[in-house]
């Protein structure tokens, strides 16, 4: 590297192999710049769940069931998600949940 | 279009250097002007390649220099292009053979602290209907469990703790020897530290710990005013009087071992510069290590926020003085600084915050084996018992509750390769969860990180060979 001196032994580690590779990416087409899709994963795979209410405080008048949206939907995928509105009124919404898988418990109903 | 930004990276100075500390790695390297002012220009907008070129143009770079700096920072992950990166957590190995193991010779001790984590108002062991002293069948157990489950390691290390770790010394004097055999046996070299509050050291144990060369560290808490405060006897008298005559005793009878101070800090004991005078000077301990008192927030002595900002005052202020004796290439005892620094020369980038439950455990009176020794006698924390070995299910929920990648809050600290979210024991007293971040101390740790990392940098332009003290990576 010329631009960045690694200190510590780590750092030096990490330079060794950027430099390796670079051996190896010369030969070939080089570093892609193209912005990759974003594929999201598969939601059926994941413990991820999303709670909405009706304005009655029910869940089965929803023209999709809440069993059927979950957290990853309206977090990481392009699904309209039914999730309190995380942008304007539920800002919070999230805050005591770190880990779905763990603290899902805390994501409370929100009240329209 | 590709457009750049500052990946997750912490910027500092020292020596009239500039670096950057790399917080998904732990690497730190040294920045040139082209790299430093790629990162300052990031700093203010994202960039387009392009963009980002022709402002360096104007700030007097050339164009091929910069796209070396700016792929150069890309690699490194010092700056991101909005694009996919492979974040890999890696898993712990499926073996992982011990490498420490804490002996909790007595769960008894002849003093009365208040704030003992291990009697007092926030212990968490349940010692009751438990052995008090460990027996000599449960040491000999304990001992081959751990030969057996430290497989493949050229180099072991038993600690011996409390209680009142010297109430025990007929044992801890047996177990030297038998594990001393069986390492010369196993063709493995074992070293020996314990812990003591010093009131019973006699004679005769120091020449033991000084012939075998175990290392010690005195709990002590600073001059007779603050160290009586907490550190007493049953009937409310201070220590300080009976143990300073035998410190003195053991600091210049026993050279075979560094001996270490560990200061527990208190409301009442804030003073770090006079107690690390004393503790250094007057005294003449090798190093002296301070830590906050564990406790939940309401004890009257807790140290509240504003005064855990005068204590980080003071550390800046030793760290200071550590600096210049490591320019001098002198030794400096504020071991808070240097164990930090051998951390940051390896670059640790550490997925639990500590080794307990992996590589260290603890075990107590009665054969349980407990994550470390701060978890010793704790039904709710048990990991197994020494004659039938670690229950690996109760020990792969307790190190996954506490690895980094459940700990949502400190995925965007720089401070976390180093931190990893703090020790599982406070996290316990403090909220009840041994994977919680220690929500408390991160603006302390992430002030006390960076004053290290300009320490080091400091070191690193100025006198780089004191940091070849820390090339070897400690083995415990």
């Amino acid at each position: 590297m010329k631009h960045l001196r690694p200190v510590n032994a780590k750092a030096q580690r990490m330079t060794e192999q950027a430099e390796a590779e670079n051996d190896i990416v010369a030969l070939q087409s080089g570093r892609s710049t193209a912005v990759k899709p974003h594929v999201p994963m598969g939601c059926s795979i994941v413990f991820s769940p999303g709670w909405e209410v009706d304005s009655a405080g029910g869940t089965a008048g929803l023209c999709q069931p809440v069993e059927r949206d979950i957290y990853d939907c309206y977090v990481t995928c392009f699904w309209p998600a039914q999730v309190p509105d995380h942008l304007n009124n539920a800002p919070d919404w999230t805050a005591k949940c770190a880990v779905a898988t763990k603290d899902w418990r805390n994501l409370d109903i929100v009240f329209p | 279009m590709t457009t750049y930004s500052t990946g997750d990276v912490h910027r500092f100075h020292g020596g009239g250097t500039e670096y950057v500390y790399l917080a998904g790695s732990g690497g730190i390297v040294a920045l040139d002007a082209l790299s430093a002012q790629i990162l300052s220009r990031l700093e203010q907008e994202t960039l387009s390649r392009s963009a980002l070129v022709s402002q360096m143009e104007t700030d007097g770079f050339a164009a091929m220099d910069v796209t070396e700096g700016i792929d150069e920072l890309y690699q490194l992950h010092a700056i991101d292009d909005g694009g996919p990166r492979a974040v890999s957590s890696q898993s712990l190995p499926q073996e992982f053979p011990l490498q420490s193991m804490v002996l909790n010779v007595t769960n008894q001790c002849n003093l009365s602290c208040h704030y003992c984590y291990e009697f007092g108002e926030d212990k968490v062991a349940t010692p009751e209907g438990k052995k008090k002293f460990m027996d000599w069948e449960t040491a000999k157990t304990s001992v081959d469990y751990f030969f057996a489950e430290s497989r493949g390691r050229k180099a072991v290390h038993i600690t011996f703790f409390g209680g009142e770790t010297l109430m025990n010394f007929p044992l801890l004097k047996k177990v030297v020897e038998y594990a001393r055999r069986e390492a010369e046996r196993r063709h493995v070299s074992i070293d020996f530290s314990l812990t003591t509050n010093a009131t019973l050291l006699t004679p005769s144990i120091i020449d033991f710990l000084a012939e075998n060369a175990i290392g010690v560290t005195v709990s002590i808490d600073g001059a007779k005013e603050s160290h009586d405060a907490f550190r007493i006897f049953k009937n409310g008298r201070g220590t300080y009087d009976v143990i300073e005559p035998k410190i003195k005793e053991l600091l210049a009878k026993h050279k075979t071992r560094p001996i270490a101070a560990r200061v527990t800090m208190t409301s009442h004991a804030m003073d770090v510069l006079g107690t690390y005078k004393h503790l250094k000077h007057t005294l003449g301990f090798y190093e002296v290590g301070f830590a906050p008192v564990t406790t939940s927030p309401n004890r009257l002595y807790s140290i509240a926020p504003a005064g855990m900002d005068s204590v980080l005052g003071q550390f800046q202020v030793l760290a200071g003085d550590y600096l210049e004796h490591a320019k001098r290439g002198e030794h400096h005892g504020f071991s808070n600084v240097s164990d930090t620094l051998a951390e940051l020369h390896q670059g640790v980038n550490k997925a639990l915050p500590c080794g307990a439950g992996l590589g260290l455990v603890g075990v107590g009176p009665s054969g349980d084996i407990a994550p470390c020794h701060r978890f010793v006698d704790s039904d709710a924390h048990n990991l197994g018992h020494v004659s039938t070995g670690i229950d690996r299910e109760k020990q792969a929920a307790f190190l996954k509750r506490g690895n980094i990648d459940s700990k949502y809050d400190c995925h965007t600290c720089w401070a976390r390769p180093l931190c990893a979210g703090g020790c599982h024991h406070e996290a316990f007293v403090r909220y009840g969860d041994t994977g919680h971040a220690n929500l408390h101390y991160c603006d302390w740790i992430r002030a006390w990180t960076d004053t290290c990392l300009q320490i080091y940098g400091t070191i690193a332009a100025q006198n780089p060979a004191f940091l070849d003290h820390f090339s070897e990576r400690k083995a415990s």
